[in-house]
């Protein structure tokens, strides 16, 4: 039987009579660059935490590399990592000092290494001792970066990776995203609002609305089977029936 | 349970140390202004000679009793709203932590803080009104075992209801403590206390250790029954507040509110 990075199977998730996600089934490929796209409010956010354990399903399963996140968190957290824009590393430490403590809490063997290795990988050497609370979007989000790949994961979740960078740093990251999992093949699902960014980076793309898979396909795929000529429109199209259906 | 992550987070807190005054002044400062105001008082009590044997000694052995169970009590609780300032919580919960594992280090940092406090009480009281605190003999070791536990489990069921509550209720953390203070009997016998209130005195653990101290300094032997009385509350809160605080962070976990907690 295959394995998955990622599979879900009727996977729900209801706060009172609001059904955020709706019986999804989820499979993401192990080695590829997967987009997790949907309108606001799709479910995208609830099943990124549901696949992190930091919200309990109300029903469903979750396995991460054929393991169950009821009966295996530490395993699989071990192999996973996480990094958003919208969520700071704590202000009143060093970078060298956030980057250790995450290290520690990942069990890496040389910390001090791995960190060396990262920083001059993601540029960032000449900010290990500087305060986080001192560093401009673009440095926090390099950092952040650095973070993620601090226990080399095998799966690496991916929240708006690139807001609020100046194109030239956007860029930047993205080359450095793609070089990364080519060379140590890690599965990467991102969510972004920007289409230009996932039609460039992801291999596979998966719209959901409503807590449910609307369509699935490589960008090329979903761009012709919705007749458009790019995947903005697509989404865009996605979004408004979303609003026809609200109404 | 794994070491490496318990100390990972531990060493993250004492790094807030370095460069922290008021993170100094918690730990240093205010325990010493309290033994010296407190101090000064026991001195001028003990020249007018009010007749009571011991009177500094009691009020000394109390004070600093009460600042290791204020103290540790602080440690564990500021140490999970330090993470909910910083909003921090999502990063530490997406690696492979656990609540034990948390909750061990949150413990770890009430005792470092509760050293700290010890070296620079037990110091001073022995400095400048030539009290020690050893004084109480070998009872020192399970009053401080008991004072542990109940200031583990205030900052656990604090941090229980910040979890639950959010940062509305973290005034709780700082004032909690004194809602037992009275009831302590932390610098009177329980026996001063109205009748209806004493029954809800023995109901708390630092009531033994007090109740023992005072014991120990005036008559020189401690009941050793009414401090296993003690450790056994003690330690009943101590369970009951780990189930409550897993009670809760499972409870935010379904709600989705552990990263809305701010």
């Amino acid at each position: 039987m295959r394995t998955y990075a990622i599979e879900t199977k009727g996977l729900v998730k209801a706060f009172g009579d609001f059904i955020a996600v709706d019986g999804l089934d989820l499979n993401i490929e192990e080695g590829k660059i997967t987009a997790l796209l949907g309108p606001n409010g799709a479910g995208k956010t609830t099943t990124i935490q549901m696949i992190l354990d930091l919200i309990t399903p109300t029903s469903g399963e979750i396995k991460i590399f054929g393991l169950s996140m009821k009966h295996d968190r530490e395993k699989i957290l071990s192999q996973v990592n996480f990094s958003s824009p919208y969520v700071a590393l704590p202000q009143s430490l060093t970078v060298m000092e956030n980057l250790l403590t995450f290290a520690r809490l990942y069990g890496v063997k040389d910390p001090g290494k791995q960190i060396s290795e990262l920083a001059d990988f993601f540029e960032i050497r000449h900010l290990l001792t500087r305060m986080t609370s001192g560093l401009s979007t673009g440095q926090l989000t390099r950092v952040n970066l650095t973070k993620a790949f601090l226990n080399n994961p095998r799966l690496l979740l991916l929240d708006e990776a690139t807001a609020s960078l100046d194109p030239y740093i956007a860029d930047k990251t993205r080359k450095v995203l793609k070089r990364v999992q080519k060379e140590k093949g890690v599965t990467i699902l991102y969510t972004s609002h920007n289409m230009a960014e996932i039609e460039e980076l992801c291999d596979d793309v998966i719209f959901i609305n409503k807590g449910k898979i609307r369509d699935r396909g490589t960008p090329e795929e979903l761009v012709a089977k919705f007749g458009h000529k790019d995947l903005n429109e697509v989404f865009l199209d996605i979004a408004k029936e979303n609003e026809e259906d609200d109404k | 349970m794994k070491l490496h992550r318990i100390m990972a987070l531990t060493m993250r807190h004492m790094y807030l140390f370095k460069r922290s005054v008021p993170r100094l002044m918690d730990i240093f400062f205010w325990p010493t202004i309290s033994l010296l105001t407190w101090g000064f008082l026991t001195t001028y009590l003990e020249k007018v000679n009010l007749n009571t044997v011991n009177i500094a000694s009691i009020l000394l052995g109390a004070i600093i009793f009460w600042e290791f169970l204020q103290r540790f009590q602080n440690g564990v609780s500021i140490t999970f709203l330090e993470e909910v300032w910083e909003r921090n919580i999502l990063n530490i919960f997406v690696t492979p932590i656990t609540v034990g594992e948390f909750l061990s280090a949150t413990t770890l940092l009430g005792i470092v803080r509760m050293v700290c406090v010890f070296a620079v009480m037990s110091s001073i009281s022995l400095l400048l009104y030539h009290f020690s605190i050893f004084s109480v003999g070998m009872a020192f070791i399970p009053f401080m075992l008991i004072l542990m536990l109940f200031g583990f489990s205030l900052g656990v069921f604090t941090m229980a209801v910040i979890l639950r509550f959010g940062t509305q209720a973290q005034v709780l953390a700082f004032s909690i403590i004194f809602l037992f203070q009275p009831l302590s009997a932390v610098f009177y016998p329980v026996t001063a206390l109205p009748h209806f209130l004493q029954f809800f005195a023995w109901l708390l653990p630092s009531t033994y250790v007090f109740e023992g101290m005072r014991g120990v300094l005036t008559n020189g032997s401690v009941d050793t029954a009414l401090l296993i009385q003690g450790f056994i509350i003690a330690s009943i809160y101590a369970a009951l507040m780990v189930w409550f605080f897993y009670r809760m962070f499972a409870y935010v976990k379904r709600q989705g509110k552990l990263l809305k907690l701010e």
